[in-house]
C-alpha cells in the first residue's frame, strides 16, 4: 500500500528511520515510530476506524487529538483506546469496534433507515409491553449497546500502572505559547514549575498551526521558546503526559505511559488552547470530514497528505491557514467561505494569490457518501452547489477546552458577542492564558503568558483581559436538514432533531435535555457536542442563549483506566509478631479485622478445634492474642476518664486490679469491650477488641477534645504483642518460666494484674478468664513476642501444651458464657438486651449512652440474649444466623452456636423474646431447610458455674 | 418492531403530546403542598391523586425534576434487608416495581438482574445467614450461597485464594433489580401532573409559616403558597427544610459518590456488591460499568468528586473482576446522602398536626420510591401513620427504638 507521506521537515513527530507494522482489522499497515494508530491509518488511506453507537454510521478521527471519540478501537483485550493517541508498534493487532459482521460491511448500518421509529428516548415508550417483555428486549438492547469487549477469562496484566507525587509552585497545564511563556515568566519569578504537555513535544498549537501567510512562522518562535524552556532548570517539562483531572486545593492527575501522577501545586495555570467545534449538517459525521487543525495535525507532525481533493469550509484567518498547508502538501484545494463579512488575513489574500477557488456560501447542505468515506460537499449559497472531495475540513470555530477550569469551579457559558462558549470566572488560586480564553494571536499569547506566569508565582490574583476579537467563529455553524442526520453528539449519534424533539417533549432545561437526550454522556463526555447542544436546546426552548450553561463538567476530563487509577493496589494485612510460628505450625489463617489470625491448627478443622478446646480443659493450652487493642490510659484524670467511657465504674479500682470494661455508643447500644488493667493510679492499660483499636482510640480521643480532662491516651496496640495461656496446668508451665511475680493464687489472684519480667521479659501478666479456666494473659513488646511464644511452648512441653486458635476459643468461650461484640450483639443491642445488666455501675453521674439506657429503661425488655441447649440430635440442622420463632413471627436469631467437646452436647446462645428469659423456656428455631426444633433456655454459663476454674 | 414505535415514525409532525406536560401557572394555594420533585416528591403526589383522589397538590422542586438524589443514585432495587420491618416495607415496593412501567406508561427498565453481597469474613458470613434466613421468612427469595454456586452466578468473579480478602460465599437477591432512575421521576411526573397535580421546578422554598402547630403556607422565590398539608421529601436538605417547620431531625448529610466506565459489551449481569471491600458493581444497559461504595467519611454538604474515592473503589474493583484493568472511568460525580443512627429511613407524622416528613433516606432511598409514596399518600391523606411506616416514625430516636439496618445497609444501600 502506497502511502500518503510527505517528505521532511513535515512529520515533525515519526521518526522515518523506525518504520513498524502492526494490523487493523487483520490487515497489515506500516506507520513509524511516533505515529498515532490513526495517523498510521490515515496515511495508509484508511479512515474508517469506528461504527456509531445507534446507527453503526461509519466514523473516523475528527480531531486528531483525542478529543472525539472517533478512534476508539480495540487492542488485544483492551477495548475503548483512542488510535489518535495510542502509538504504533510493531505487532499490535487492532480492531474496529462496535460492528456486525465487518467493520467496512457493519450487517446493522441499515438500522438508519428505521431511525424515524426510533426518535429521541424511544426506549423510554416501549419495550414493556405485555409485562416481562422487557427481559426480551434488554438483552436485545444491551447486545447492541456497548462499545468494545472485555474477556473475563482473559490473564489480567497485574501490576502494570503504579503512582507519582509530584510537588510544583505554579502546574502550567498545556505547553503552547500561553503555557512556556507563563512558565518561563513564573520560572523567573522564581517559582518551581511543571509544565505539562499532551503531546509528545512542547510546542501546541505553533506545532501545525500556520500563523502567517509564509508558513514557518510557528516553528521560529516554537523553537525560541522550547529552547528557553530548556535552559531553565526550574521548569520540569512533563510532555506526552495528560493532565485528566483538578482536585481541591491543585492536586492534579496526570497520567503518562504507566503512571499516574499526582501532582499538588500552589496555583495552577491552565493554558490547554482550544477544540476544533464541529459543524452541524447533514452526514457531518463521515470519516475524512475533520476539523482543520486536524488536517494540519496530518501534514505537520505525522507528514501525512490528508487528501487528494480538499475543501476546506471556513469563517476565518486559520482556515485559510488550512488551505494554504493543504495546498502545499500538494492537495488541490477549493475554500467555502462562510459566514457575513470577507476575511481580512494575510492567508487569504496569499490563497487568493494562488488562484485557489474560494465559493461563498450560507450554508452547508450535506455531505456525500462513498465507500465509507466522503465524497462529495453540496453548499449552499444563492442556490446550492456540489463539490467533489475526499476530505472536508470544517474550521468554523473553537470551543475552549476548559476542562480543568470547570473542575474548580469556574464558570463556562457561551457568550453571544464571541458565538461560542466563554471562560467567565476562574476558581481562586486557578489563572488561565492563551486560546483556552478567546482567540489569541501569538504576541498576546506570549505577552499574556508572562503577565499570567508572574502572577501565579507571586500569588497575585489576575482577571483575563476580556477579548475583542469575536470573528473567528461562525454564529451559527448547524444547518438543519430536512432528511436529517446532522449531528450534533458523535459518541451518542444525537442529531439535530433529537434535540429539538427533546425540548418538544418538555425537557426543557439542559440538565433534563441531557439526561432524556444522553447528550454529552459518551465517551467524550461532551467536549465536542456540548456547544452546539447548547446552541439548539436554547435555541427550541426559546431561552436566552447568552450566558448559558452546559451541564456539569467533573473529573475526569478523559477517561483513565483502572489500572492507572488503582495503582499497585495498597491492602496492607497486620500480622502478629508470631505469623510465621503458626504457618510453621500449620496454622489454618483467617481475616479478622486487619489482621490475619490463626483458626485452628492443622488440616482436619473439627478435629483440631475438638483437640484444642479439651488441651485447654484438661491441660494446657497457648493462644496469640496479639490482635486485642491495647491503649494506655495516663493522667490524674484517667479514672474519670474511663468512668466516662465505659459503662463500669473505675474510680475505686485498685492499683493491681482488672476490670471488665464495655463501651456503648450514645444511643446505649453495645460497641466494644475488653478490660482495663489498673497498672498505677494514674494508668490504665486497656484492651479493646479484634478490629475496633483504631476506633476506640478515635472515639476516646473525640470524646476528650469535648471533655478536656488531664491525660494521654495512646493506642500502643503495635507495641505489644500478647498471649494468653489458659488451662489447669497453667501456672505449672509458667513456674517453669523464670519470673520475678510470684504466681501463687494468693498473691496474684484472679483479676490481678502485675508487671514485671517474664522470662527476663518485661510484661504485663493479668489473669482473666474469657475460656473459663485459670489464665495469665501477657503482654510484652511486640519484638519479644515470639521469643516468649517459643519459651511457654518449650516450658510447657511436658505438659502437652497445645497452641489454640480463634475457633477453639469461640467454643471455649461459648461454654463459659461470653458474649463476643458484632456476633451475640447487633447494631442496635443494649447491655440490658445483652443480659450484661451487671456491667453498669448505676450510681454514676455520667457515661456515654447512660441518657439513652435510662430511656430504654423505660420500656419493657423486649428482648434478650440467652443460652439454649439443643435436644439430641437437633444442633446439626441449627447454624448462626437462624431464626428464633413464636408462632411463626421472628423474635430474634441465633447468634452462636456449636457442639461443646466439654459438655458433650449443643449449646449457643440467641436472641429471643424477653419473657423467655428463665431456665427452662422453650422456643423454635427455624433451622437449615426451614426445619422446626425446639430449643431450650439455660442458665449461663453453661461451664463450672460458679466459677471455681479460673479463679483457680 | 414494537407497535408504539411505528406509531411514532409514522406521525408527521413530533411529538402528538409532549412526554412532560408543559408546567402550569402556579395557584396561590394548595390542599397539599410537596416540598421536593425528586421520585419521592413525585410519587406522593400521584397516589395522592390516584389512591385519594387528592388533585390538588403542587409539588415544588428547587432545580429541576429528580435533579437530586434521583438522578445521582445507581439504581439498585432490593428488598434482602434485615429487620423484619425493612424487609416487609421493601417487600411491597418490589411488588410495586414489578407493575410500575404498566402503571406509568413508560419504560422504567425495570430488570431483575439478581444481586450478589458477597461475604469475605466469616463476620460476613453470619450476617448473610441471617439476612437470607429474614428474608426467606418475610417471603423475599434470598440465598445464602457457597463459592459453587457463586461460580456460576458470576463466573466473572475473581474467586480466587491469594487475595488480600478472599470471597468466602454470599447472600444471593435473584429478585435484585435496577431501573431506569431518572424515568422514575419523569413517569411519576407525568401521571401525577396528568391526575391536575401542578409541578412547579426552579422554585425554592425559603420558609415555612406555622400558625398554631399547623402549617398554613410554604415561602418561595416565586411567592407564598399557602397550603392545608405539607410534607418534605427532600433528601440532602432534609434538615434545613426541617428546621423552617420548627423540626429537628436527626439527621446528618454524609456524600455518597458514584461513577460510570467507558461502555463496552455485556459482561456482567448480576449486581455484585462487597462490603468488606466497599464497593458495588453493575452492568447498566448502556453497557457502562456502574460503581460506587460508602458514604464519604465525613458530614459534608457538597457534590465534588474526590480522587480518592476512584483511587479505592478500582483498587477494589480489580480485586473482584481484575480483567477490569483496562476498563476506563469515565464520569464520576456524588450526591449528599441523609444518614440516620440506624441506617433506616423517617416517615410520617410530625408534631405539627398537618406536616410530614419522607426523610432520612441515605443512601437506600431509590428503591422504596413507589412504597413510600404510596404509604405517604395514605399517611398524609387519612393522619394517621399507616402500620408499615409504624417502625419508621420520628419518635423512634426520641425512645431510642432503633431499627438495625446498618448491617444490610451500608455499601449495598
Amino acid at each position: 500500500m502506497t502511502q500518503a507521506r510527505l517528505p521532511p521537515p513535515y512529520g515533525r513527530f515519526i521518526d522515518r528511520q523506525a518504520p513498524r507494522t502492526f494490523t487493523f482489522e487483520g490487515r497489515q499497515y506500516s506507520g513509524f515510530v511516533g505515529d498515532t494508530i490513526a495517523s498510521a491509518l490515515v496515511a495508509n488511506g484508511q479512515w474508517l476506524m469506528s461504527r456509531s453507537f445507534k446507527y453503526h454510521r461509519p466514523r473516523g478521527p475528527f480531531t486528531l487529538t483525542g478529543d472525539d471519540a472517533n478512534t476508539l478501537v480495540q487492542i488485544g483485550g483492551e477495548p475503548n483506546i483512542l488510535a489518535d493517541r495510542y502509538p504504533v508498534r510493531d505487532g499490535l493487532a487492532v480492531w474496529g469496534q462496535h460492528y456486525f459482521g465487518s467493520l467496512v460491511n457493519d450487517r446493522l448500518r441499515g438500522l438508519e433507515r428505521l431511525s424515524r421509529f426510533m426518535p429521541v428516548g424511544f426506549y423510554y415508550r416501549t419495550f414493556f409491553r405485555p409485562r416481562g417483555a422487557w427481559r426480551h428486549w434488554e438483552r436485545v438492547i444491551r447486545r447492541s449497546a456497548g462499545l468494545g469487549r472485555f474477556d473475563p477469562k482473559a490473564e489480567p496484566r497485574r501490576g502494570r500502572c503504579d503512582k507519582a507525587y509530584l510537588f510544583a509552585d505554579v502546574a502550567v497545564i498545556g505547553a503552547g505559547v500561553a503555557g512556556m511563556s507563563a512558565a518561563l515568566a513564573a520560572a523567573e519569578a522564581g517559582a518551581e514549575v511543571i509544565l505539562v504537555e499532551r503531546d509528545p513535544e512542547v510546542g501546541g498549537a505553533l506545532n501545525y498551526r500556520r500563523l502567517g501567510a509564509d508558513g514557518g512562522e510557528g516553528d521560529r518562535h516554537r523553537d525560541a521558546l522550547a529552547e528557553a524552556v530548556a535552559a531553565e532548570p526550574a521548569i520540569r517539562v512533563m510532555t506526552g503526559t495528560t493532565c485528566t483531572g483538578w482536585f481541591a486545593d491543585h492536586m492534579l492527575t496526570m497520567v503518562r505511559g504507566d503512571r499516574f501522577y499526582k501532582l499538588r501545586a500552589r496555583r495552577t495555570v491552565i493554558a490547554t488552547g482550544v477544540i476544533g467545534r464541529p459543524a452541524v449538517f447533514r452526514n457531518n459525521d463521515l470519516p475524512g470530514i475533520i476539523h482543520g487543525s486536524a488536517a494540519q495535525r496530518l501534514i505537520h507532525l505525522y507528514g501525512v497528505r490528508p487528501g487528494r481533493e480538499a475543501v476546506v469550509a471556513t469563517c476565518n484567518g486559520d482556515g485559510y491557514g488550512v488551505a494554504l498547508d493543504l495546498i502545499d502538501a500538494g492537495c488541490a484545494v477549493t475554500v467555502v467561505e462562510m459566514g457575513g463579512d470577507a476575511i481580512s488575513d494575510p492567508r487569504r489574500d496569499r490563497v487568493r494569490e494562488r488562484g485557489v477557488p474560494v465559493r461563498r456560501a450560507d450554508a452547508l447542505v450535506e455531505a456525500v457518501e462513498r465507500n465509507n468515506r466522503i465524497a462529495g460537499l453540496q453548499a449552499r449559497d444563492h442556490s446550492a452547489f456540489n463539490l467533489e472531495c475526499d476530505l472536508l475540513c470544517v474550521e468554523l470555530g473553537v470551543t475552549p477546552a476548559a476542562s480543568l477550569i470547570a473542575h474548580g469551579g469556574g464558570e463556562v457559558v457561551y457568550s453571544n458577542d464571541r458565538h461560542a462558549m466563554l471562560v467567565k470566572e476562574l476558581p481562586d488560586g486557578m489563572h488561565a492564558a492563551g486560546a483556552v480564553l478567546g482567540p489569541c494571536p501569538f504576541d498576546a499569547a506570549r505577552a499574556e503568558g508572562d503577565v499570567v506566569g508572574a502572577a501565579a508565582a507571586g500569588d497575585d490574583t489576575w482577571s483575563p483581559p476580556r477579548r475583542e476579537n469575536g470573528c473567528l467563529n461562525h454564529p451559527w455553524p448547524i444547518f438543519p436538514h430536512p432528511k436529517g442526520k446532522e449531528f450534533v453528539d458523535f459518541d451518542e449519534d444525537l442529531t439535530a432533531a433529537d434535540l429539538q424533539h427533546t425540548v418538544a417533549d418538555g425537557f426543557r432545561t439542559v440538565e433534563l435535555a441531557k439526561r432524556f437526550s444522553t447528550v454529552g454522556m459518551g465517551p467524550s463526555q461532551g467536549r465536542l457536542s456540548a456547544v452546539n447542544a447548547v446552541c439548539l436546546l436554547a435555541d427550541a426552548a426559546g431561552a436566552p442563549l447568552d450566558g448559558a450553561r452546559v451541564w456539569t463538567n467533573r473529573p475526569p476530563a478523559e477517561p483513565e483506566t483502572f489500572a492507572h487509577l488503582a495503582g499497585q493496589s495498597f491492602q496492607p494485612v497486620r500480622l502478629s509478631p508470631m505469623q510465621g510460628r503458626h504457618l510453621e505450625a500449620g496454622a489454618e489463617m483467617m481475616v479478622a479485622g486487619a489482621w490475619l489470625r490463626p483458626a485452628f491448627y492443622g488440616r482436619d478443622r473439627e478435629r483440631a478445634i475438638r483437640e484444642e478446646v479439651s488441651a485447654v480443659r484438661t491441660g494446657v493450652g497457648l493462644i496469640d492474642v496479639s490482635t486485642l487493642g491495647g491503649i494506655d490510659v495516663r493522667g490524674p484524670d484517667a479514672a474519670e476518664f474511663l468512668n466516662r467511657i465505659y459503662t463500669f465504674a473505675y474510680k475505686k479500682q485498685e492499683v493491681g486490679r482488672v476490670r471488665y470494661v464495655l463501651m456503648c455508643d450514645e444511643m446505649g447500644v453495645i460497641i466494644d469491650d475488653g478490660v482495663a488493667c489498673r497498672l498505677e493510679e494514674e494508668h490504665f492499660y486497656v484492651t479493646t477488641t479484634t478490629g475496633n483499636s483504631d476506633a476506640v482510640h478515635r472515639a476516646m480521643l473525640r470524646w476528650n477534645a469535648e471533655w478536656k480532662l488531664d491525660l494521654d491516651i495512646t493506642n500502643v496496640t503495635a507495641a505489644y504483642c500478647g498471649v494468653n495461656i489458659a488451662g489447669p496446668r497453667a501456672r505449672a508451665v509458667l513456674e517453669r518460666v523464670q519470673a520475678d511475680m510470684d504466681l501463687g493464687r494468693d498473691a496474684f489472684p484472679y483479676l490481678g494484674v502485675r508487671t514485671g519480667r517474664i522470662a527476663d521479659i518485661p510484661a504485663r501478666a493479668f489473669r482473666v478468664g474469657f475460656v473459663g479456666e485459670l489464665g495469665y494473659e501477657i503482654h510484652v513488646s511486640a519484638s519479644a513476642g515470639e521469643a516468649l511464644w517459643d519459651i511457654l511452648l518449650e516450658a510447657g512441653a511436658e505438659d502437652g501444651i497445645r497452641r489454640f486458635g480463634v475457633e477453639a476459643q469461640r467454643v471455649l468461650r461459648l461454654e463459659k458464657g461470653h458474649i463476643i461484640i458484632g456476633q451475640d450483639t447487633d447494631g442496635t443491642m443494649t447491655p440490658q438486651e445483652a443480659a450484661m445488666a451487671w456491667a453498669i455501675a448505676r450510681r454514676k453521674p455520667f457515661f456515654v449512652g447512660g441518657r439513652a439506657l435510662d430511656i430504654h429503661s423505660r420500656h419493657p425488655l423486649s428482648r434478650t440474649l440467652v443460652g439454649f441447649v439443643l435436644p439430641e440430635g437437633g444442633g446439626e440442622s441449627v447454624a448462626e444466623g437462624h431464626l428464633t420463632l413464636r408462632d411463626d413471627a421472628i423474635i430474634g436469631h441465633v447468634t452462636s452456636v456449636a457442639c461443646s467437646p466439654t459438655l458433650g452436647r449443643f449449646i449457643g446462645l440467641a436472641v429471643v423474646a424477653a419473657d423467655l428469659d428463665r431456665p427452662g423456656a422453650r422456643f423454635v428455631i427455624k433451622g437449615a431447610g426451614g426445619g422446626r426444633i425446639e430449643a431450650q433456655v439455660a442458665a449461663l454459663p453453661f461451664y463450672d458455674s460458679d466459677n471455681r476454674r479460673q479463679e483457680m | 418492531m414494537p407497535l408504539t414505535l411505528l406509531k411514532y415514525g409514522l406521525r408527521c409532525s413530533y411529538p402528538s403530546r409532549p412526554f412532560l406536560p408543559d408546567e402550569r401557572e402556579a395557584k396561590s394555594t394548595y390542599d397539599v403542598v410537596v416540598i421536593g420533585g425528586g421520585g419521592h416528591g413525585l410519587a406522593i403526589a400521584y397516589y395522592l391523586a390516584q389512591d385519594h383522589g387528592i388533585r390538588d397538590v403542587a409539588v415544588i422542586e428547587r432545580g429541576y425534576l429528580g435533579g437530586g438524589n434521583t438522578a445521582r443514585n445507581t439504581a439498585i432495587i432490593r428488598a434482602n434487608y434485615l429487620t423484619p420491618e425493612g424487609v416487609a416495607f421493601y417487600r411491597e415496593s418490589m411488588e410495586l416495581w414489578r407493575d410500575l412501567s404498566n402503571v406509568l406508561d413508560i419504560n422504567l427498565m425495570y430488570s431483575e438482574r439478581g444481586h450478589l453481597t458477597l461475604a469475605h469474613t466469616d463476620a460476613a458470613i453470619r450476617t448473610m445467614r441471617w439476612r437470607a434466613e429474614v428474608n426467606k421468612h418475610l417471603g423475599v427469595e434470598s440465598e445464602f450461597v457457597g463459592l459453587d454456586d457463586l461460580a456460576t452466578l458470576c463466573p466473572e468473579l475473581n474467586l480466587s485464594r491469594s487475595v488480600r480478602f478472599p470471597i468466602l460465599a454470599a447472600l444471593y437477591h435473584p429478585t435484585g433489580a435496577t431501573a431506569r432512575h431518572d424515568a422514575v421521576a419523569w413517569g411519576y411526573a407525568r401521571a401525577a401532573a396528568n391526575r391536575g397535580v401542578h409541578i412547579l421546578q426552579e422554585t425554592e422554598v425559603t420558609g415555612i409559616v406555622r400558625e398554631g402547630g399547623r402549617v398554613i403556607a410554604v415561602e418561595t422565590n416565586r411567592g407564598r403558597i399557602g397550603c392545608g398539608r405539607a410534607v418534605q421529601a427532600v433528601a440532602g436538605t432534609s434538615v434545613q427544610v426541617g428546621a423552617m417547620a420548627g423540626l429537628r431531625l436527626p439527621i446528618q448529610p454524609y456524600p455518597l459518590q458514584a461513577c460510570v466506565s467507558v461502555p463496552v459489551k455485556p459482561v456482567l449481569d448480576p449486581i455484585v456488591v462487597s462490603g468488606s471491600l466497599h464497593v458495588y458493581i453493575w452492568q447498566s444497559q448502556r453497557g457502562e460499568l456502574v460503581m460506587g461504595g460508602a458514604t464519604d467519611p465525613y458530614p459534608l454538604h457538597g457534590t465534588r468528586a474526590t480522587l480518592d474515592f476512584k483511587e479505592s473503589l478500582t483498587m477494589h474493583i480489580l480485586e473482584l473482576f481484575p480483567f477490569l484493568a483496562e476498563a476506563r472511568l469515565m464520569r464520576q460525580w456524588a450526591g449528599v446522602t441523609d444518614m440516620t443512627a440506624d441506617f433506616a429511613p423517617i416517615m410520617g407524622l410530625t408534631p405539627l398536626a398537618n406536616y410530614f416528613v419522607d426523610a432520612g433516606w441515605g443512601t437506600w432511598g431509590f428503591k422504596a420510591t413507589p412504597v413510600a409514596g404510596k404509604r405517604m399518600a395514605e399517611c398524609i391523606a387519612t393522619g394517621r401513620q399507616p402500620d408499615i411506616l409504624k417502625p419508621f416514625h420520628l419518635e423512634r430516636f426520641r425512645d431510642f427504638r432503633l431499627l438495625g439496618e446498618k448491617g444490610a445497609a451500608s455499601v449495598g444501600h
